[in-house]
């Protein structure tokens, strides 16, 4: 409500992040290659629609997705309190499930890189199903990373078994897909996912019995970091087997 | 001329208006069915609820827009025209400048370290004054900055040499797993988040834009399979970076 009462502020805001970017890849170009900016008016146009983007982005975030998705997540995980067995968190797993997929085919980011992967494979990966199956990964991330709040099981456990499914899974997955994989890992996590993550991992360590916010409420990011790389590498496993699966029956 | 310019880019915008809406929509639709259906309370504030979704969306489109006229065209020129002059030297440079410059102002890497340095100061690991835990937060920031700068620069040096990703970050992976073993619990946690924070919404896109830049333009690379891979970097490297700042500050 503060930010959007004063538009100004949020610009200010939003030219702090984009403009030392701005000014790195200015004096790079013209001081230290000496080649005149191809196009200025084009990219300072490119750049005002990215600040003023920016600034409306979040400024609606803080208006409309984050005060309910707090209050939701919080509502949820005091309704969980005094509850008995990890089954009767059956809606917070859904709850964390659905918001994981949702904000994270929107998140701004990996739209981007989605696009770029897209247009530098020559269409061979496909943006939806890229971005589709990095959802599904932050998904299930999110809510093994729930689970793990309310069983009070250690961090360290799952990532050292996740990175050893990854470190498998690079073995037997096509080449061209790794590069690609690894890095949607960390792209997922930022401006729209990690608020409210955040919110609910903090929201169930204070409200469950035995949990800390400090030791438990981390870690969520972790997860969300961790799972779409699995889930890419298995999305371009399962296309490979589809495509051999399909010479295999015309030729017969 | 001019007509016809504008005429494009308002079709470019209605595309991206229309492409906004379609990947806000899971959104709005989870939270409408949770409200109704679970939690079965009334929307508080809806007006301001939906001025703010219409906000969300045109700024969305406004982003990917503003990213495809200016700052991916300015990050690829700038990856060509390294990579035709061949200064080693100033690449490296400004790939370490990228790295570190963008995240040391993060904002959420600014958030997350305070409250790291808070939870360091409850577990006693430091002194409970404003002064340790700012110099604390402070020390954090700067590693994880040289840390993504540091990986920025071996990520470049990987699409230059053509060396191979799997090795290096599967690597990283054992490394990390030794280092949390031996680091103190209290950063491990704290360290293992910060690798996801510190790839921020305008760092991804130009880095991805630099990386595939670069593998396009030298021979024998391709962009797919040697342009992606620097993101993969800046997150793994502070996550070894913090917890090794963890043995030096204990």
């Amino acid at each position: 409500m503060e930010l959007f009462l004063n538009p100004t502020k949020l610009l200010l805001a939003t030219a702090k992040d984009v403009l030392p970017v701005l000014g790195l890849l200015v004096v790079f170009q013209m001081v230290v290659l000496r080649r005149p900016l191809p196009r200025p008016g084009r990219i300072v146009f490119g750049f005002v629609l990215v600040l003023v983007g920016m600034a409306c982005f979040l400024g609606g975030l803080d208006l409309a997705l984050f005060p309910v998705g707090r209050a939701m997540a919080l509502q949820l995980s005091a309704s969980a309190q005094g509850a008995s067995n990890w089954v009767a968190y059956g809606w917070i797993y859904l709850f964390a499930f659905l918001v994981g997929f949702s904000t994270t085919i929107a998140e701004p980011s990996l739209i981007a890189v989605a696009n770029k992967a897209e247009e530098a494979s020559y269409k061979a990966v496909s943006s939806k199903g890229l971005r589709i199956a990095v959802a599904l990964g932050v998904a299930v991330g999110i809510t093994l990373g729930t689970f793990r709040i309310v069983t009070g099981t250690p961090l360290y456990l799952y990532i050292l078994i996740g990175y050893m499914v990854v470190a498998i899974q690079t073995y037997f997955a096509p080449r061209m897909i790794i590069p690609l994989a690894y890095d949607s890992g960390g792209v997922t996590t930022s401006t729209v996912t990690v608020p409210l993550v955040a919110a609910l991992g903090l929201g169930l360590a204070s409200n469950i019995p035995g949990r800390s916010p400090v030791l438990d409420g981390f870690g969520l990011i972790a997860f969300a970091s961790l799972f779409p790389i699995i889930s890419v590498l298995g999305y371009a496993q399962l296309v490979q087997w589809v495509v051999r699966w399909r010479k295999r029956t015309q030729q017969v | 001329m001019l007509t016809e310019l504008s005429l494009n880019l308002i079709k470019t915008l209605g595309r991206a208006l229309l492409g906004a809406c379609r990947d806000l929509a899971p959104i709005v639709i989870v939270i409408a069915i949770f409200q109704i259906l679970v939690l079965r309370q009334p929307f508080p504030e809806l007006v301001s609820v939906l001025a703010g979704l219409v906000l969300v969306i045109v700024g969305l489109a406004l982003f990917v827009v503003g990213l495809d006229i200016g700052l991916f065209p300015l990050g690829e020129t700038l990856a060509e025209e390294f990579a035709r002059k061949g200064s080693l030297v100033w690449l490296l440079v400004f790939a370490f400048a990228l790295g570190f410059g963008t995240t040391v102002a993060e904002p959420a890497l600014i958030a997350v370290t305070r409250e790291g340095a808070r939870a360091a100061a409850d577990a006693v690991l430091i002194d409970n004054t404003p002064v340790a835990i700012n110099r604390y937060a402070l020390h954090v920031r700067l590693t994880v900055a040289f840390s993504v700068g540091i990986a920025i620069v071996v990520g470049v040096l990987r699409i230059l040499r053509g060396w191979s990703l799997p090795i290096i970050v599967v690597g990283g992976y054992i490394l990390v797993m030794v280092m949390t073993l031996f680091a103190p619990k209290e950063i491990v946690g704290l360290a293992y988040d910060l690798g996801g924070v510190t790839t921020s919404t305008v760092t991804v896109p130009l880095v991805t834009a630099l990386g595939v830049g670069l593998a396009r333009t030298i021979r024998g690379r391709n962009p797919l399979t040697d342009g992606f891979g620097l993101i993969a970097l800046a997150s793994l490297a502070p996550m070894i970076f913090v917890m090794g700042y963890g043995f030096f500050a204990y």
